[in-house]
Formats: C-alpha cells, structure tokens, sequence
C-alpha cells in the first residue's frame, strides 16, 4: 500500500501546537459505523446488537465493568477476534463506508490500516529498531531509507526517540514498562494505519509513564482515530472527547465525555461513573 | 541433668520436639543417601568404559577400518562415518516432518480431530520400542530395495526420534509467548509470516535442543540400524548399501572370541558415550534460553 492512498497526513516529526480537530468533514462523522451488531464466543452472545457511529481524529473511550463487551467490540475493527476459535457475528461494521467483513476485504491489509495497541507491552524479542521494521517487513518492504524514515519518523510520533536514539540497535526487551508500550504504539503507527485501537493501554504501566502515553494519545489525535478501551475513568476524562459506557454486552449510552462525566443521561453510567458498581 | 527451661518458645505442655527433630534429620539424611546411591550405576558405568576403553585410544581408533577376525590394529573409523550419515539421514527426515507438523497441531489447527490425532499417535510413537522401528524399517525399505543400507538404517531411526522431535518443537512452540503472536497479527501479518519471523526464531533454542536431544539418542541406538543398515567392514561408499555404526559395532565385536575386538568395543563405547554426552550437554550449553 503506498502512502499517496492514505486520505491523512503521517505524523511529522516536529511537534506542532495543540489544535482541537473541529474541522473534520461532515462526511466523516460516521467514520466507523457500528450496524447492529452482534457478537458470539461459541453459544455465548457477548454483544446484543450495538449501534454506534464513531467520527474521524477523535479519542473516544470505551468504558464499562469487566466482561462488558468493550474489548471484544474493540479488537472486531481489527477482527482480532476471528482468531479465537469458535467465534462468529451478526450485523455490521463499516469504515469509511467499506464493510469489514466483505469478502473482498483483506483481513492483513484491514489489520495494516487500523494500529492496535495491547494491555501489556509486546514489542518483539528484536532490536528496537527491527521492532519498527516489522510491519514494513511483512509488506515486503524492503529500502533500508525507508526503513531508517520510518523508525526516526515513529519513535518522535512516540515521544521515544530521544530516549532511545544511541541504541535503535539494542533489544526492545531492555526498555522500561513505559518505553516498550510507546515502542509498541510507533510500531502500531509504522504501517501508517488511521485508526488506533489501545486496550487498556496504560494498566500495566506507572502513573508517570501513564502521563506520558496519555499526552501521546492526545498528540496522536490529530492524526489518527483513536479508540481506547480504560478502566481508569479520569483516564477516559483526560484523554477522550467521546465516551461510550457499555454494560453487560450492551452500549449504554454514547456522547460527549464531558457530558458522560458530569450529567449521564442514564442511571446505569451514573452509577457505574461514581463508582457504585462495577 | 538440669530441666530444660520454660521459656516463651517453649511448647504449652511442655514437652520437648526431640523426636520430631530426629525424625526430620533421619528423613533428611535418607533422602541425601537414595540420591547418592543413584549416581553410583551412572558413575560406575562411565568409569567402567574409560578403564576399558582408554588403552586403545588413539587417533587410529578414528581414522582406521576394523581388523579381520583374530588381527590385531586398526580402528572404527568406518563405524563413526556411518553412524554420522545414518543420524544425518535420520534428521534430514524427521526434522521437517516433525517440525512442520508441531507447527501445524500448535499453531494452525491447535483444536482439530487431525491435530489430536497426530499429538496421540506422537506420545504413542515415543513408547514404540526402538526394534519395532527397525523392523518396520526392514519391511518397509530392506525388504522392497532388496538391500540393506545406510538409507534403510536413517529410516528407522528417524521414526525413532519423529516423535521427540515432534513433540519437543511442540512444547517450544506453545512457550512462545501469545503476546508475540498478537502483535505481529496485529500489524497486519500472515500466520505464516507470523511463524516464519516471531514464533520459529524465539522458539528455535528450544526446538534445537529437541533436536540435539534426538542426535543423541539416534547416535546411541543399536536395534534399529542392527538389521537395516547391517554392518560393513569397509568405508561407506553409497548410502544404499550395508554400513557399519559404532552401536553395531559394539554389539558385533563384543561378542567376538577376540581380545583385540572386545578392546576395540570398549573403545567405541568409550566414543559413544562421550559423544552422546557432548551433544547433550552442547545442546544444554549453547541452546539454553537467553536470559532476557
């Protein structure tokens, strides 16, 4: 896939000031565009039938207690979970008005355009720099300037190429908890996709390598669509401009954070917000 | 004798834990005795076969043909030669056939009938008992080919490590973290460039091990080449006809009237243990995981 084909910018390496992305088209409102859709995990129906239409450059959270269907929504725009065995869906998902689950959608270029960001930090047992590489690599791209752009490109997106500019050849697995996670989203963003998904980002991390994925998330909106999955709420406040509350397989209620914060329209995500269950 | 005190480590009633105390040294030392004596059948059998075989010991050992019946010198250099082609053609056939199906049971089709199917007949495969390998191999190539030779003799011993291999590369497989996996899915990879680039290289210390495990053990075996490959006494000239190896070798001249055969078997058990030895403890050395 070339970069001419990619509607939006890559990010740059300089860091340009802080602009609230109201400028998107109307056309891209419903950006991903959840169709009644329903998810099984063998016989068990893990989501009943959610509707939701996600716009384009924006952070929106993804809330909910435990085995709420959050996650498994979230790893569908990828189809993630099709590698589960047993697994199977009714309705739909679009982006950018194409239907995942076309038959003529290719699941690994699907999976090239849309960066996932795991719970736990999985950078490859490689060096830094062939972490970057990896996804360049499988698409058969094989320029080494290429190569060197990108990793410089993505690890300044990442906030990481300072730290880790002397030793791009040293193995991913002698970084921090914080540094491997923000290895693993300038890898997410390597293949230039423009929707990154991040469950649960930033769990397994300390409140000050959460900050700085946190402000990352906020940079990287600009360019990207950024979905995260969180079961920290101020997280979800900080980061995301629209919250979705999900419970028991089921979307809630769906509307700007601010307002999912401070006057939820249902009980159920006042409840779950303020802490009485969940 | 004084009584003992009472102080606040002392048991409410008073008593003392004398015999429990004894009790746990005599277990102890029971314990520290029955581990002893295990090494003594290992040690006595190394120590047997290094005053037996050293005497002879020399590069001639290695670079000779065996001497006619009731001759004196030479060596077994023709049993080395063959017992290495025979373990190479052995791996040659096992390696990629039990490579490639630990692969497809652990990373394709982990859940199948066809998956469980092969994880069974592999755990059955490694209980066979390595004459049947030889059996099957004699029927199977020696009776068709109308020969016996070095082909015949890597079959059957790759039957015999098949499921070793197999099941080693299995477990190295399903240490691989599913982390890794994810992640190159993730970034839009295929399962086989996900295999291919992730899992085989950061499983590849552990499936080596397997394999030096199974080098070892095919190096060592004698039923299976006893009537496949046969024996010769001449140097190996084709892998289609009868060769020697030095575990056929130990069983043929130990059981000559000779006293110079006999000490040329000690000597080449001598060299079969401590090749075996070596690729087990190389195999530990070299491929034990990084510490990461």
């Amino acid at each position: 896939m070339s970069t001419e084909e990619h509607p939006i910018q890559i990010p740059n390496s300089t860091a340009r000031p802080l602009e609230l992305t109201d400028d998107f088209s109307p056309g891209e409102t419903n950006f991903i565009k959840v169709d009644n859709f329903k998810f099984f995990y063998g016989k068990k129906e893990a989501l009943h039938g959610i509707n939701l239409e996600i716009p384009s450059r924006r952070v929106i959270s993804f809330i909910g207690p435990s085995g709420c269907g959050k996650s498994t929504l979230l790893r569908n725009f990828n189809r993630m979970n099709e590698l589960i065995p047993g697994v199977r869906h009714e309705g739909d998902i679009t982006i950018h008005g194409t239907s995942i689950f076309d038959p003529s959608v290719e699941v690994i270029a699907l999976r090239r355009r849309i960066g996932m960001v795991f719970q736990k930090s999985n950078p490859f047992p490689m060096s830094i720099y062939e972490n970057i590489v990896y996804p360049l690599r499988i698409a058969g791209q094989g320029d080494r300037s290429v190569h060197d752009e990108t990793v410089e490109r993505c690890l300044c997106s990442a906030a990481l190429w300072d730290e880790v500019k002397d030793r791009l050849h040293d193995s991913a697995l002698g970084l921090s908890g914080g540094q491997m996670q923000r290895l693993c989203i300038a890898r997410a963003i390597a293949s230039s996709p423009e929707i990154l998904l991040m469950d649960e980002p930033c769990s397994a991390l300390d409140p000050i390598a959460t900050a700085k994925v946190e402000e990352l998330i906020i940079e990287l909106k600009k360019d990207f669509t950024i979905v995260i999955v969180t079961h920290n709420m101020q997280q979800a406040s900080r980061v995301s401009e629209l919250t979705a509350f999900f419970y028991l397989g089921n979307l809630v209620e769906f509307d700007e954070t601010r307002k999912i914060f401070t006057n939820p329209s249902k009980l159920q995500t006042e409840e779950y917000i303020t802490g009485r269950f969940g | 004798m004084k009584p003992k005190p009472l102080h606040f480590f002392s048991s409410p009633k008073g008593e003392t834990s004398f015999f429990r105390l004894l009790r746990n040294r005599f277990l102890t030392g029971l314990c520290i005795a029955l581990s002893l004596l295990t090494l003594v059948p290992l040690i006595s059998i190394v120590i047997l076969v290094i005053r037996n075989g050293l005497p002879l010991l020399s590069m001639n050992l290695f670079s000779q043909l065996p001497p006619a019946p009731g001759l004196e010198g030479g060596g077994f250099g023709n049993a080395i030669m063959g017992t290495l082609v025979m373990v190479g053609i052995s791996l040659l056939l096992a390696v990629p056939l039990g490579v490639f199906s630990a692969v497809y049971i652990n990373e394709y089709a982990p859940v199948s009938p066809v998956s469980s199917a092969v994880r069974f007949v592999a755990k059955l495969l490694t209980g066979i008992p390595s004459i049947i390998c030889g059996v099957f191999a004699f029927a199977a190539v020696v009776m068709t080919s109308h020969h016996f030779s070095a082909i015949a003799g890597g079959v059957a011993l790759a039957i015999l490590i098949l499921p070793i291999i197999l099941l080693t590369t299995e477990q190295a497989l399903m240490g691989v973290s599913s982390a890794y996996r994810e992640a190159s899915f993730g970034v839009g990879a295929t399962a086989f460039q996900t295999i291919w680039r992730i899992v085989l290289p950061d499983a590849m210390p552990a499936i080596m091990t397997g394999v030096m495990l199974a080098v070892s053990r095919a190096a060592g075996e004698t039923a299976p080449v006893l009537f496949t490959a046969l024996f010769s006494q001449n140097w190996i000239t084709s892998v289609l006809e009868p060769t020697a190896s030095l575990s056929v070798l130990i069983y043929n001249f130990a059981s000559l009237p000779y006293a110079y055969h006999i000490k040329l078997a000690w000597s080449a058990s001598l060299v079969l243990v401590t090749v075996v030895t070596m690729t087990n403890i190389l195999a530990q050395l070299i491929f034990s995981p990084k510490h990461r």
